[in-house]
């Protein structure tokens, strides 16, 4: 039905043309549901926004065409383009937040399109409205018709894009990364929606996205671009059984999960080449391990490994049976290719470990929160009492943040941001923390380096009481603890070079006083973080946002803490490039001895990299435990949603998946009970009452749920 | 012992020290990769170089203007006390000398070598006559004003003209030099560099424009020798020579206006978005009550109160120079503090906004400052949104200078200004034939400056605004 | 809603307060009234006698703040302070120094000059934000870039001369209206024509270029590009969608003068002979009565802050997340 040949669009950058699509072909059939992957900058937005005419000023279609059922678009007149766009191709967008009008009814939003494309009038395009809202599974449409915006949730503004998309019936929907900026259990909700509404209106779909787990979940058909073009095309189950191009078992291999722990993830060198130049040859083979020299000479044709598989690569193409790789015997099949692109970590410094991260036994006082926490639930064992003094132990940290109002502006009410989280984490121990955004996840990083101070509760480091301390006391030991933020591009100051960023917490902190002692820890530490130490005299925007992670990784390390805070450190970073950098983690972590707190919302990451878990849902923790038990044998019925939520690539047999209704709910306002109960598939009367208290499975594993243990005598039964 | 006496103004001494502050931050910006790439921008942009070119003109003169010093008076006993002509001259007085010292009687227009007004003229032979007199000086050397002019004007053109030439040629010469030393190419290729418009930075605009001014400054020169370019005003004085002191009137409102405020909107800004809380609330306090008295007004009643000052301690000012320095600092002052709401409006929503940035968080979390997080991570990233008000501010605060003027609450009458050029006119409007040629002056030196200001202001916007890159 | 409105009127109080305090000590303490009184009777050739006298006639020879000779509330009411500030509050602003009724005059003479101000502000405005669609309709054009080069010439003209001028152009040499004058009733809209004229012109160009920048800044925001991917032809964008919001900034920077209209305009006035309040200021400050000044410093503020409040209830009407809050 559509037909791409051969677009390419450029983009003017002053002096210099960004060819960000440069020779894309493909082709979508009604009912079909077509996949454009690829990682940032790699031109599948600008491939979407080509094809409906929407580029942005500085961008231009120099060549190739665009057949709507056999009518190049390209070639209509910008009029004519419009009875198109809306009618015909419909297309949502990244951003919910920001893609609808603020001062719009939703309502009046919807029916614009109406108006523009068919006869639909006044009450019937209302009804039409009220239909379509409730197509896309907006409760109480009636009332929501004459909402703004700002009144709807991400997932819920979604919901709204989508019934716009949907209004006048297109033929094409064009989704570009249409979950991307929404939590995993409401991404599960608007995937589940598009499917359905692919099946009922039997269009056809344009899903762009970088994710390989939501591809699996809605692709037909799969392509991958790279560098402005594309590399691999096949039908899904082929892809994921079966992919060809390097680039893309690249991809792959760079994914974190459960199977890869305790070993490196797989790494691409280099950065994507800069689309400004020509290129002569594959623009994969500076990065590609298999790169001969014909990659670097001609530019690979398609060639075709299986019936709608087709790869651009020489290494399958004709001619193939030269590359090197066939001569060492691996035939075409370079799968078993032991290939290792690491990150270098230089030989280790000493580790430091403090003498607080002895295994001496504890007294009964020291013993920690969670620890006894863990006791109540269960009778105490005795071999229990031989577990170590953990170096952090946050014992009910509470941080509420008031609400003014009213004309004094008087304390009207609190967020309760955090409300009572006990954790603790062991020297050289990962916790990851895990929730869904607005969850207190990041407040409880920061309460616990005092960033923000808690309200209440206590978070003692290596046994001294870090709330109560002030001024200088507290300087004295911020060294121990240090943070790694997760936007590399707002967390180093543009304005400093990176030897300065790196010498400041040395400074503060005192940590290496002579200056040269201070050069040589900066060139150590920045080789430590796998760059190279002239790096020091340049400026952040000079490095990509891998490197940029890499400084700021590197300026946490350089005060030599025990204690890292990693508030999501790869979640604004490409696959590829967070594989390097939880790798660089990981080898640290080995080197010296270092505990993580890692923060986070990607679960496969958790999967690869921590030990214990702690599952947040507003404010507190639900559910916590070894990684193995948590993610394995989950109790908590907010745990198993969201672990059955993430989209997994699997081509075998479909789990079945627990759909969450609802949003989360204002930390403002905290349901009554149990603050999950309203979405939660097992509810019982006894939900609504009284928070439950944390019953234990195991030394380590508990959860708060009336489901289980004491609590489900007081519930009784599901 | 000197010649003369040095003579240092209040206006001077900042002038100097904003110079100062400047080449400071200049030598600050060479030193740093980063500082540098928006200047190299902006000398990217053709009108970012036309006006930066005018402006450094008018500042230019603005300076010589502001070398103040008095002359011995010429009966001077050979005693040990010299007395001084209480008449305070700058450097740019010296440069210009026969403009000021060429004064008529009362009106008259451009190129005139008639005065305005008819005169009862005592002719040699006892006969009196109703006639407009001859000017003491402009077109004096002329013996049949009406037949020779004509050709008196074209001569004096091409002789300027000629000197233009070479100057421009000059010009041309020294920059191709100068930038084949730098470049390290040979003149020939600096050369066609330039010729072509090859370079980043177009040179040939910047020469057009030099041209131009070498030009006006030739013509000028070659005409103010004889002749009054623009007229006299009501008491002889040369117009082109009042406009051109009305440079320096006008750039200082404009500067150090700026530099007054400058420290009060950094601080309190940056204080009430970083420290937010109570500070913030009582600094937007101030603010919002310092905003919500009329401008013009409270300037009016601040200038009226320095009057009555002024008036009643007339003993403490020497010279009618510093008289109306003092006035002119003054002014500068009150529009500072009625001007440093908004910049300090801008700062306050800045640092609110790199306060919840992450790197402002790493240093909390080394434990470092509050003194040096704002002089480290604030103050730097804050500053273009200084240096863009800063020209943003200067176009309006000339144009302001004008109609305070008019208002009566401007610049000392004394003191030349364009406002006060204009104020003088506007009197004279109803006279037949209109005496245009003071308006006309003031209106195109203030247009060509605030022009380039304007100008040159939108280019810094687009250089360092970084929404725009 | 309502509870935001009333925050921000009371917000206002504290405001008033300061502005009066800051006033009293700008007049009378910074400038004592033996100052104003040696002003008004010369320099040099004054008697201790007639300063007294001067400001016995104005009420000036009381304390400032606490008269311990009289009694009771008296202590605190008959005072400079109380009797020239603090009445203000109740918009009474006693007499001028030469022995006018402020208020009265005020009353009359706010009419002529919102007879002027008014139709310049809403003209203004509809003419500002035509130009400024027109740009941003044909941005990246050269009809765009002519426009942008046409207002920063136009805005670097200084607004004396567009009256000069226009005066000289329309009433000196095409004699289509009066130089100067005023006139009550219907008489007066010849003479109000040239100065609303004059005034429209002279704030085109940094007024379009200001809303100019607005409309750009809106029109690449996501929800423009929502707007097109429905099939909405460029006018419905900017008229639909752009418009709408971008007159959230711009009220910001109108709505706030339109209670300052009533001050009219110091220069236009006085150079068309319009006897408003900004003349009668212009007028005052050229003879030294500070009583008028004072007066119109107070006034001012307190219709800025009326100003700011209109601003708040403006910003309800158009944007609803304030609204709905």
């Amino acid at each position: 039905m559509l037909e791409v040949n051969n677009l390419k669009t450029w983009l003017d950058a002053g002096k210099t043309q960004v060819r960000a699509v440069d020779g894309v072909s493909f082709a979508i059939n009604r009912n079909e549901t077509f996949a454009l992957l690829g990682e940032s900058g790699c031109g599948k937005s600008m491939t979407a926004l080509s094809i409906m005419r929407l580029l942005p000023e500085a961008g231009r279609i120099v060549a190739g065409s665009v057949n709507l059922d056999g009518q190049d678009l390209l070639e209509l007149p910008e009029i004519a383009m419009r009875t198109v766009r809306g009618k015909r191709i419909a297309m949502i967008f990244q951003e919910p937040m920001t893609s609808l009008n603020p001062v719009l009814t939703v309502g009046r939003q919807i029916a614009e399109t109406l108006y523009r494309h068919t006869a639909l009038r006044g009450d019937a395009a209302r009804v039409r409205v009220l239909e379509l809202l409730d197509a896309v599974g907006i409760p109480d449409a009636q009332v929501r018709y004459h909402d703004y915006p700002f009144q709807f949730s991400g997932g819920m503004k979604q919901r709204v894009m989508i019934a716009i998309a949907l209004a006048c019936e297109p033929d094409l929907l064009i989704a570009d990364e249409p979950t991307t900026a929404l939590d995993v259990t409401i991404q599960a909700q608007v995937l589940e929606l598009l499917r359905k509404l692919q099946r009922e209106h039997g269009m056809a779909v344009l899903l762009i996205t970088h994710d390989l787990g939501v591809v699996s979940e809605m692709a037909h058909r799969v392509a991958v671009m790279y560098a402005g073009e594309m590399v691999e095309t096949a039908e899904r189950g082929e892809f994921f059984a079966n992919p060809r191009h390097p680039y893309t078992r690249k991809l792959f291999a760079s994914l974190p999960g459960a199977v890869r722990r305790g070993e490196p993830l797989e790494t691409m060198r280099g950065n994507v080449p800069p689309l400004d130049s020509d290129f002569v040859g594959c623009r994969f083979a500076g990065r590609c391990d298999f790169a001969w020299r014909r990659c670097g000479e001609e530019a690979p044709e398609w060639s075709e490994v299986a019936p709608g598989h087709a790869v651009r690569c020489h290494l399958v193409g004709s001619g193939a049976a030269n590359s090197p790789l066939c001569k060492r015997g691996a035939g075409g099949d370079f799968s078993g290719a032991n290939i290792r692109d690491t990150v270098e970590i230089p030989p280790n410094p000493p580790l430091q470990r403090g003498e607080f991260c002895s295994t001496r036994q504890p007294s009964s006082q020291e013993q920690s929160c969670v620890h006894r926490l863990a006791l109540k639930g269960r009778e105490a064992a005795p071999e229990q009492r031989e577990r170590p003094v953990p170096l952090l132990d946050v014992c009910d940290l509470k941080i509420h943040f008031p609400i003014r109002k009213g004309l004094l502006k008087r304390v009207a009410g609190h967020v309760y941001a955090v409300d009572g989280v006990s954790l603790a984490i062991g020297c050289g121990r990962t916790l990851a923390l895990v929730g869904e955004s607005g969850c207190g996840k990041t407040t409880v990083g920061k309460g616990i380096l005092q960033l923000i101070r808690p309200t209440g509760g206590s978070v003692r480091f290596a046994g001294e009481e870090l709330t109560q301390l002030k001024g200088a006391a507290l300087r004295a030991r911020r060294a121990d603890f240090q943070i790694v933020f997760q936007d590399p591009y707002s967390s180093l100051d543009p304005r400093m070079r990176i030897a300065d960023i790196l010498e400041e917490g040395m400074i503060s902190l005192g940590t290496a006083s002579p200056p040269a002692a201070r050069q040589a820890s900066v060139d150590s530490l920045l080789q430590q973080v796998g760059l190279s130490p002239e790096s020091k005299y340049r400026y952040p925007h000079e490095f990509s946002g891998g490197q940029r992670q890499r400084v700021a990784i590197a300026r946490a390390l350089a005060v030599k803490p025990k204690l890292l805070v990693c508030d999501e450190p790869t979640s604004a970073l490409d696959v590829s490039v967070q594989a390097q950098i939880l790798n660089l983690l990981r080898g640290l972590q080995d080197d010296l001895g270092l505990a993580y707190l890692f923060i986070t919302h990607n679960l496969a990451v958790v999967e690869y990299f921590a030990h214990e878990v702690a599952v947040m849902y507003l404010g507190r923790i639900v559910e916590r435990g070894s990684v193995e038990e948590v993610m394995h044998a989950p109790r908590h019925p907010y745990t198993r949603a969201l672990l059955s939520a993430v989209p997994v690539i699997e081509t075998g047999s479909k789990r079945e998946v627990i759909r969450l209704s609802g949003d989360l709910p204002s930390p403002s306002n905290p349901p009554r009970g149990c603050h999950f109960h309203p979405r939660c598939p097992h509810v019982m009367p006894v939900c609504r009452l009284n928070y439950p208290a944390a019953t234990g499975f195991s030394a380590t594993h508990s959860a708060r749920c009336y489901l289980y243990g004491e609590n489900r005598e007081n519930g009784g039964g599901i | 012992m000197m010649p003369f006496k040095l003579v240092l103004l209040w206006t001077d001494g900042l002038l100097w020290l904003l110079l100062a502050l400047v080449g400071l931050y200049v030598w600050r910006v060479r030193r740093h990769e980063h500082l540098l790439q928006p200047w190299r921008r902006l000398s990217r942009s053709r009108s970012g170089v036309a006006s930066a070119v005018i402006l450094l003109a008018f500042v230019a003169v603005g300076v010589l203007d502001s070398l103040h010093f008095r002359l011995p008076l010429e009966k001077q006993a050979g005693g040990v006390v010299r007395h001084y002509s209480p008449e305070v001259l700058s450097v740019f007085d010296l440069l210009v000398g026969p403009l000021r010292k060429q004064p008529e009687k009362t009106y008259s227009a451009p190129f005139a070598t008639q005065l305005y007004a008819k005169e009862t003229i005592e002719l040699p032979g006892g006969r009196q006559l109703r006639d407009y007199p001859r000017l003491k000086y402009g077109g004096a050397h002329l013996a049949d004003p009406a037949g020779e002019q004509a050709g008196d004007i074209a001569a004096t053109a091409l002789e300027g003209g000629a000197w233009a030439l070479v100057a421009g040629w000059g010009a041309t010469l020294a920059l191709v030099l100068w930038l084949a030393r730098r470049r390290r190419i040979s003149p020939g290729a600096a050369w066609s560099l330039v010729r072509h418009g090859r370079d980043e930075i177009p040179w040939r605009t910047f020469l057009g424009t030099v041209g131009m001014l070498i030009l006006f400054a030739c013509l000028a020169a070659a005409f103010s020798a004889k002749y009054h370019i623009f007229g006299t005003d009501k008491v002889g004085q040369d117009v082109f020579y009042l406009t051109l002191k009305s440079i320096r009137t006008g750039l200082m409102i404009g500067t150090l206006t700026t530099l007054v405020m400058l420290p009060f909107a950094l601080l309190l800004g940056i204080m009430a978005g970083y420290f937010r809380g109570w500070v913030d609330d009582v600094i937007q306090y101030v603010y919002t009550t310092l905003n919500s008295i009329p401008g013009v007004l409270l300037i009016a009643a601040a200038v009226l109160i320095l009057q009555v000052y002024m008036d009643s301690n007339q003993e403490l000012f020497d010279t009618v120079a510093a008289r109306a320095d003092i006035r002119l600092l003054f002014l500068c002052i009150i529009l500072g503090i009625t001007s440093w709401t908004g910049l300090c409006r801008l700062l306050r929503g800045e640092t609110l906004k790199l306060g919840e940035m992450e790197f402002v968080q790493a240093a909390t979390a080394f434990g470092v400052g509050h003194f040096r997080i704002i002089a480290r991570h604030i103050l730097p990233n804050v500053m273009h949104i200084v240096l863009i008000s800063i020209v943003l501010d200067f176009s309006g605060l000339v144009l302001a200078e004008a109609v305070l003027s008019y208002v009566g609450v401007g610049v000392d009458p004394t003191m030349q200004s364009w406002g006060n050029m204009i104020n003088g006119a506007r009197l004279e409007m109803a006279r037949e034939p209109m005496v245009w040629w003071s308006l006309a002056a003031a209106f195109v030196f203030m247009f060509v400056l605030v022009l380039s200001a304007n100008l040159f202001s939108d280019r810094v916007r687009d250089a360092f605004d970084p929404r725009m890159k | 809603m309502i509870n935001y409105l009333i925050r921000r009127l009371l917000y206002a109080i504290p405001i008033l307060v300061g502005v009066n305090l800051l006033t009293f000590a700008l007049f009378f303490v910074v400038n004592t009234p033996d100052n104003m009184a040696r002003i008004h009777l010369g320099i040099k050739h004054v008697t201790p006698d007639a300063i007294a006298k001067w400001k016995h006639e104005r009420g000036y020879d009381k304390p400032l703040m606490w008269n311990a000779t009289a009694a009771g509330a008296q202590k605190a009411a008959d005072t400079i302070f109380f009797e020239k500030s603090v009445r203000m509050f109740a918009f009474d602003f006693g007499r001028s120094d030469e022995g006018r009724n402020i208020s009265y005059d005020i009353q009359t003479r706010m009419w002529p000059s919102l007879a002027i101000a008014l139709p310049v502000f809403a003209i203004g405005l509809l003419v500002n934000i035509t130009f400024a669609m027109l740009m941003a309709f044909f941005r990246a054009t050269y009809i765009d870039f002519a426009g942008v080069v046409l207002c920063v010439a136009m805005m670097s003209i200084s607004g004396l001369f567009y009256i000069i001028g226009g005066q000289y152009l329309i009433s000196k040499l095409l004699h289509l209206t009066p130089i100067s004058g005023f006139d009550g009733g219907l008489n007066a809209f010849k003479f109000v024509v040239l100065p609303v004229t004059i005034g429209v012109i002279g704030g085109i160009g940094a007024g379009s270029r200001w809303y100019r920048t607005i409309f750009l800044e809106e029109a690449t925001r996501d929800y423009v590009r929502t707007a097109r991917a429905k099939g909405l032809s460029e006018l419905a964008v900017l008229f639909g969608h752009v418009l709408k919001n971008a007159m959230i900034p711009i009220l910001t920077g109108a709505v706030v003068v339109i209670p300052l209209l009533f001050m009219g305009s110091l220069i236009s006035e006085s150079f068309f002979g319009i006897p408003g309040l900004g003349s009668y200021t212009i007028d005052a400050i050229n003879a030294q009565d500070f009583a008028i000044v004072r007066a119109m410093v107070f006034l001012g503020s307190v219709l800025y802050i009326v100003g700011l409040i209109l601003t708040d209830i403006s910003y309800t009407l158009v944007d609803p997340r304030i609204r709905l809050e």
